[in-house]
């Protein structure tokens, strides 16, 4: 038992051991020579700045960039398109591969985290052999693999593997058919939106018949029938007419399709597969932090192996896996950067590379990199805390 | 939240305490002499101008300027530390005060020279940009690339001159930019592009690095004017001269005969024009900060002008280019060296 002065707090008169007074004064301090240094940093850059006679400014973005980009989602000219636009371009594909990335890895992370743990041999020792074979490697390595060993391997396009549909296949890339619609597409879309909204109803009664009555309602199967039927059904009052055009053999390209780049292909296996095994150590970690007794308890219950797994494990797994899981999707985003060296234009490589030596605005570009990167990266950090404030294990 | 708090702050020092350092800029010229060494940016991925070989020893026409700066302060041309650089990363590292000059198959541009904050010395290279594609394809003309997938390197004039030269002609372009030369030339041998687009003069040399450099052609159009050029940082007055004088003198060395071999016997030579050069009348060494014997000790390093060009380029290296636009104003060139006076 402490004396009783030293619960109640040092005597008067010795503000200097007042722990609540130190706090604030290192605080003070602390804070006065942050400010000092990002002062004397400002300061000096731009005297720096003035010295060599740079200018600065984020005028530069307003003048026509005039360097042509091989993937571009939206519309982008050689002639008339601005470094802002570049700014643009560039952002969205780091996002197409970020995001696709991110789904792709999530899919088979599971799948191979989930194998691991299979009862069958092949299954896990499979899924063990990806993990450590993949997860040791260095990306980078592995990215130069996927676009020189295997996509490279492909033949030239006049050659191309002809594929169902009128697809072409090359080491350029591969080459889709252009679809045009005709009729009224207006109402797939209005089916497609009906048929979700008819999902979350349908679920949501079943769930209260289930809590009412305890018998359960094949909700997968009615959703598969309605997301389908319905769609189908609007296309065929409206009168929906799809013309094919498949792409034609010119002198040196093949023309009049819709192209997938090598290059992004490459990225986005390497990305994919990359992450995809550590996330699948991460759900595996997961799966094996829910009690053995859940498993047990839930099969004496009656319920079968997929139901165990997917309405009582993967539910309390799930808790232990998002926060690491969103480490994994932030290093995807990151890593994304590495496609400088197989020639997709993401963001890195179109803005700090050439929009950055074409205008010699280092400071500016390098900034607006640093800020778009920390900005993905918060919002999904933020879109995943808010995955996992509702998933909290609820205690009553 | 203290020791994230400490943590920031370190970090904010560290960054201080980095601009700092570039702030504190002496001279160029006292700061290369007290550091032994010139840092020079090369470019060492591109035969013929700047490539290090197995054993690290760099060797092109480029490398050799370098070397010819370090020969007139150090009387030594083998004090240079070559710094790699790519195309994207060189004016960053110039600005930066990672190197002290910038000879990497540079063009001069007028955006280069004032908005970076640079100086463009003396041209050393005149060049244009040209395309190389497979015999097989039986292309004739840069014409009819339309449609062609083009490689090419990143942060370039190349890659802007590509897309004027396909908008004017009213061309459809498909270009494929990479970082890094050798990861553009491989895609490009592999069969990614259909052509790739540089200087002529690197196409000559990269051709070389292909599996087999007879199966490729270098088109006849050269559809830009690429004069290739050393860079220095603004405000640096003296050193600006240095590297502008050291050119010129290659250039009077190799109008006025004075070579690696007979730089000697040059010395005893009545002629005012090789006298003032070499130093054995006037002053003019000592005039840019240097010694009177500044041109010899460039001589005795690399030899002049033709002397560089011919065995890096010409019919002394692999590449066979002929002097061209680059020959001496005497000889029906363009290559013009101030005099020294």
């Amino acid at each position: 038992m402490p004396p009783a002065d030293r619960v109640t707090g040092p005597p008067k008169g010795a503000l200097f051991y007042n722990p609540l007074f130190r706090s604030f004064a290192v605080q003070a301090v602390l804070c006065v020579a942050v400010v000092a240094l990002g002062w004397t940093i400002a300061e000096n850059v731009v005297e720096n700045l003035a010295r060599n006679h740079l200018t600065s400014g984020f005028g530069f973005l307003h003048t026509t960039a005039g360097f042509d980009i091989s993937q571009t989602l939206i519309e982008y000219s050689v002639s008339s398109s601005t470094y802002l636009r570049a700014f643009w371009v560039g952002l969205l594909n780091t996002l197409l591969v970020a995001i696709l990335g991110i789904v792709i890895a999530t899919v088979i992370g599971f799948l191979i985290g989930i194998g691991q743990l299979s009862e069958n041999f092949m299954v896990s020792r499979l899924s063990r052999g990806y993990v450590t074979l993949i997860r040791n490697l260095p990306l980078l390595l592995q990215l130069l693999f996927w676009y020189n060993a295997v996509l490279k391997a492909l033949p030239d396009f006049r050659d191309s593997y002809h594929l169902w549909g009128g697809a072409f296949l090359n080491s350029r890339g591969l080459f889709l058919p252009r679809v045009e619609v005709s009729g009224h597409p207006g109402y797939v879309g209005i089916a497609f939106i009906v048929a979700v909204l008819a999902i979350l109803a349908l679920r949501a009664f079943a769930r209260r018949r289930q809590e009412r009555t305890g018998r359960p309602m094949p909700v997968f199967l009615w959703s598969v029938a309605l997301l389908l039927g319905l769609p189908l059904a609007a296309a065929f009052i409206g009168d929906l007419r799809a013309t094919w055009t498949p792409p034609v053999l010119g002198r040196f390209n093949v023309s009049g399709a819709t192209e997938v780049l090598p290059e992004f292909v490459a990225l986005l296996i390497g990305l994919s597969l990359y992450t995809a095994a550590f996330i699948a150590e991460v759900v595996r970690a997961g799966l094996m932090s829910v009690s053995r007794c859940q498993t047990e308890a839930a099969a004496a219950a009656g319920l079968r192996r997929g139901q165990i797994l997917r309405l009582v494990v993967i539910p309390q797994a799930t808790r232990v896996i998002i926060p690491t899981l969103t480490n994994q999707y932030l290093n995807l985003t990151k890593n994304s950067t590495l496609a400088v060296a197989i020639g997709y234009p993401d963001f890195t490589q179109i803005f700090t590379g050439t929009v950055l030596n074409q205008t010699g605005q280092a400071l500016e570009v390098v900034a607006m990199t640093l800020a778009v990167y920390l900005a993905i990266s918060l919002v999904t950090s933020f879109a995943m805390n808010v995955y996992q404030a509702r998933t909290r294990l609820v205690t009553r | 939240m203290k020791r994230s708090t400490a943590r920031v702050a370190t970090l904010f020092f560290a960054i201080a305490a980095f601009a700092c350092v570039a702030s504190a800029q002496a001279a160029t010229l006292d700061q290369v002499k007290s550091r032994g060494m010139l840092n020079c940016g090369a470019n060492g991925q591109l035969p013929g101008f700047g490539l290090p070989d197995a054993q690290g020893n760099w060797t092109g026409f480029d490398v050799d300027y370098c070397r010819a700066i370090a020969a007139a302060i150090f009387n030594d041309p083998a004090k240079v530390k070559f710094v790699a650089l790519t195309a994207k990363d060189r004016f960053t590292a110039l600005q930066s005060g990672d190197v002290d000059v910038l000879v990497r198959n540079t063009t001069w541009t007028s955006s280069r020279d004032t908005q970076l904050g640079l100086n463009a010395t003396g041209t050393n290279y005149y060049d244009g940009q040209g395309f190389i594609v497979r015999k097989a394809l039986k292309v004739n003309s840069a014409l009819e690339l339309s449609d062609a997938s083009i490689c090419v390197q990143q942060g370039t004039t190349t890659e802007l001159n590509l897309a004027d030269y396909f908008r004017a002609n009213k061309m459809k372009l498909k270009s494929v930019a990479f970082a890094q030369l050798d990861e553009a030339l491989k895609a490009y041998d592999s069969g990614r592009c259909d052509a790739f687009t540089a200087d002529a003069s690197a196409l000559y040399g990269v051709r070389l690095k292909f599996a087999k450099p007879d199966d490729h052609v270098v088109l006849p159009e050269i559809i830009s004017k690429e004069p290739l050029t050393p860079f220095v940082r603004h405000g640096d007055e003296q050193w600006f001269d240095i590297v502008k004088w050291v050119h010129f003198a290659l250039l009077d060395a190799e109008e006025y005969n004075v070579t690696k071999a007979n730089v000697d016997e040059q010395l005893k030579s009545q002629n005012p024009e090789i006298k003032r050069m070499l130093g054995t009348e006037g002053n003019f060494g000592e005039q840019l900060g240097l010694t009177k014997d500044w041109v010899v000790r460039i001589v005795k390093g690399t030899g002049n002008y033709g002397e560089i060009f011919e065995r890096n380029l010409g019919q002394g290296s692999p590449l066979k280019i002929s002097r061209g636009l680059n020959a001496l104003w005497t000889k029906g060139g363009i290559q013009f060296g101030a005099p020294i006076r």
